[in-house]
């Protein structure tokens, strides 16, 4: 009886410490060491966590148990530096993915247009190639022409703050598209190659820029 | 006997409160979406729809053309008669694509009281994203 007198007092003091620390205003319960080393930047092992984690699925929610993890999906794909950190290109391209063309039709094929576009960069940051290969293995030509691009080489205004306001480009880059922060996968040309660039010219680079 | 119950109500207060406080912090995948316009005013939870996983599985245009889905969050209206007329997620979801519409709990599975908009992209701001 004495013992578990001493119990209950020692649990419910712990409790008491435990719950003062869980209110304080701390982003994350495992983050409550001040000089972790990196303070802002997510650490690898938080990335594409389970459903029952994210923030946003209610874990009280049988539904949200059954959920597939990201992680898990992700591990037999490319991996890339931002956004899912998986690389869709090269997973298509790699067949490790084949998304349907047609809801019903599992064998329909989208029609690709293979025509590079180069637009010229104020600045010092490579030149923007803008390939259509990759994007019509994705999407229909309705999806960008002629909202958010009228279909005409140079006709658009794009700068880096529309993108990042989500206009231009942003309409997917940096929701469901790879985001802003792989400047590189956009800004592949070398500067002053564009003047004499064909179609055919710029595709190579637009295609081994990573290895 | 009344101790122990007491000892456990007392150990597990603490752990759900740090579970609490813990899940706060957003982690959404990035291009999770939340749909929210009419759900929880139905008494619904609100809506998640995932692009990670339909895109190893769909293209985009068969959403942003073929079923007519805006690429705009909360652009769409979408609405259970809807779906169960085979429309929007129910040109999929109905038995012979993918599970039917019976199963709510797998797409009613948002937190109470978020609100329509894209999640995990650049417009939540934060840097731990980019
Ligand atoms: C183009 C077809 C298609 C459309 C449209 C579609 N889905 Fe799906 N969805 C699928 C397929 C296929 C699966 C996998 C089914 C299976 O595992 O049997 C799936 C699975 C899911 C899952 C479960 C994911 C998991 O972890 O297993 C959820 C949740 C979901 N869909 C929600 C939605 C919502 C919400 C909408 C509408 C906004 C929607 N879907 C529209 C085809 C579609
Ligand atoms: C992801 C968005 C996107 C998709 C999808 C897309 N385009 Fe384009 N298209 C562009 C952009 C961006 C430009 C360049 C506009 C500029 O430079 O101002 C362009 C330019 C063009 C041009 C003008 C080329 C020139 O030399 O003047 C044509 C023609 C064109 N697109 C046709 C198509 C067709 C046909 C499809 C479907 C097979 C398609 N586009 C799909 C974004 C897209
Ligand atoms: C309608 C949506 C959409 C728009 C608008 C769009 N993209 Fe994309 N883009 C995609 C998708 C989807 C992919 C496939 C890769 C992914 O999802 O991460 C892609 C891939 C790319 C790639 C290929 C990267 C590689 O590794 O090969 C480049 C380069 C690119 N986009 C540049 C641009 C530029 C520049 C613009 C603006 C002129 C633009 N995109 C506008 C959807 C879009
Ligand atoms: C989705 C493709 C994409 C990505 C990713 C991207 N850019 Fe850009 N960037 C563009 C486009 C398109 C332009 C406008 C080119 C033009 O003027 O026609 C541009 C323009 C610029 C300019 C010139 C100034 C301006 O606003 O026009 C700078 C500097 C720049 N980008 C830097 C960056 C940096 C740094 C990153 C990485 C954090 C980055 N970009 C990522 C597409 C991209
Ligand atoms: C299975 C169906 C499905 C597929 C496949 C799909 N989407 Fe979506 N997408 C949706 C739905 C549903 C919405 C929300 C529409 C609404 O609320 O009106 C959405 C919204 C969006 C938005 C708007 C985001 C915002 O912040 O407003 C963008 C951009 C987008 N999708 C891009 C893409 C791209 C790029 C792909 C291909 C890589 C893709 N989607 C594939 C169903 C799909
Ligand atoms: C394939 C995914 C999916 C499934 C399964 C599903 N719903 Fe929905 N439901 C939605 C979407 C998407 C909306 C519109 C979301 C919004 O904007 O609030 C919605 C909206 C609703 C609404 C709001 C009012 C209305 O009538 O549109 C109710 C109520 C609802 N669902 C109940 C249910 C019930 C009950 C079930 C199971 C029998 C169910 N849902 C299954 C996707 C689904």
């Amino acid at each position: 009886m004495v013992r578990s007198k001493f119990f209950v007092s020692l649990i419910s003091s712990l409790g008491i410490i435990a719950l003062s620390v869980a209110w304080m205003p701390v982003p994350d319960a495992a983050a409550a060491d001040p000089n972790t080393f990196n303070r802002l930047m997510k650490p690898p092992s938080k990335r594409n966590p389970p459903p029952t984690q994210d923030g946003i699925h209610d874990p009280g929610s049988i539904g949200t148990q059954g959920l597939q993890t990201p992680r898990e999906a992700f591990k037999p794909l490319p991996p890339a530096q931002s956004g899912n950190y998986v690389d869709w290109v090269k997973a298509f391209d790699a067949k490790k993915i084949q998304p349907r063309f047609d809801s019903k039709d599992p064998k329909a094929k989208p029609v690709i247009m293979d025509l590079t576009i180069v637009r010229q960069v104020k600045g010092s940051m490579p030149d923007v190639i803008f390939p259509h290969k990759q994007h019509t293995e994705w999407l229909d030509c309705s999806n960008c022409h002629p909202v958010p691009f009228v279909p005409q080489k140079g006709a658009n205004q794009m700068s880096m703050a529309s993108i990042m306001l989500g206009e231009s480009c942003g309409v997917c880059h940096g929701k469901v598209a790879f985001p802003v922060a792989d400047c590189r996968r956009c800004h592949t040309e070398t500067k002053g190659k564009a003047t004499k660039t064909s179609a055919k010219a710029a595709a190579k680079p637009a295609k081994s820029k990573k290895k | 006997m009344q101790a122990t119950i007491h000892i456990t109500k007392l150990r597990l207060l603490p752990v759900a409160m740090l579970l609490l406080v813990g899940s706060a912090a957003v982690r959404a995948e990035f291009g999770d979406i939340v749909l929210n316009n009419v759900s929880e005013q139905q008494g619904m939870r609100p809506v998640i729809f995932q692009h990670w996983f339909h895109r190893i599985r769909f293209q985009c245009r068969v959403c942003h053309n073929e079923l007519k889905f805006e690429m705009r969050v909360g652009a769409t209206q979408v609405t259970m008669d809807q779906i169960s007329q085979g429309r929007f997620c129910g040109a999929c979801h109905n038995g012979e694509i993918a599970w039917t519409v019976e199963n709510c709990d797998l797409c009613h599975t948002g937190k109470p009281g978020l609100t329509t908009k894209i999640q995990g992209g650049h417009e939540t701001k934060g840097p731990g994203i980019w």
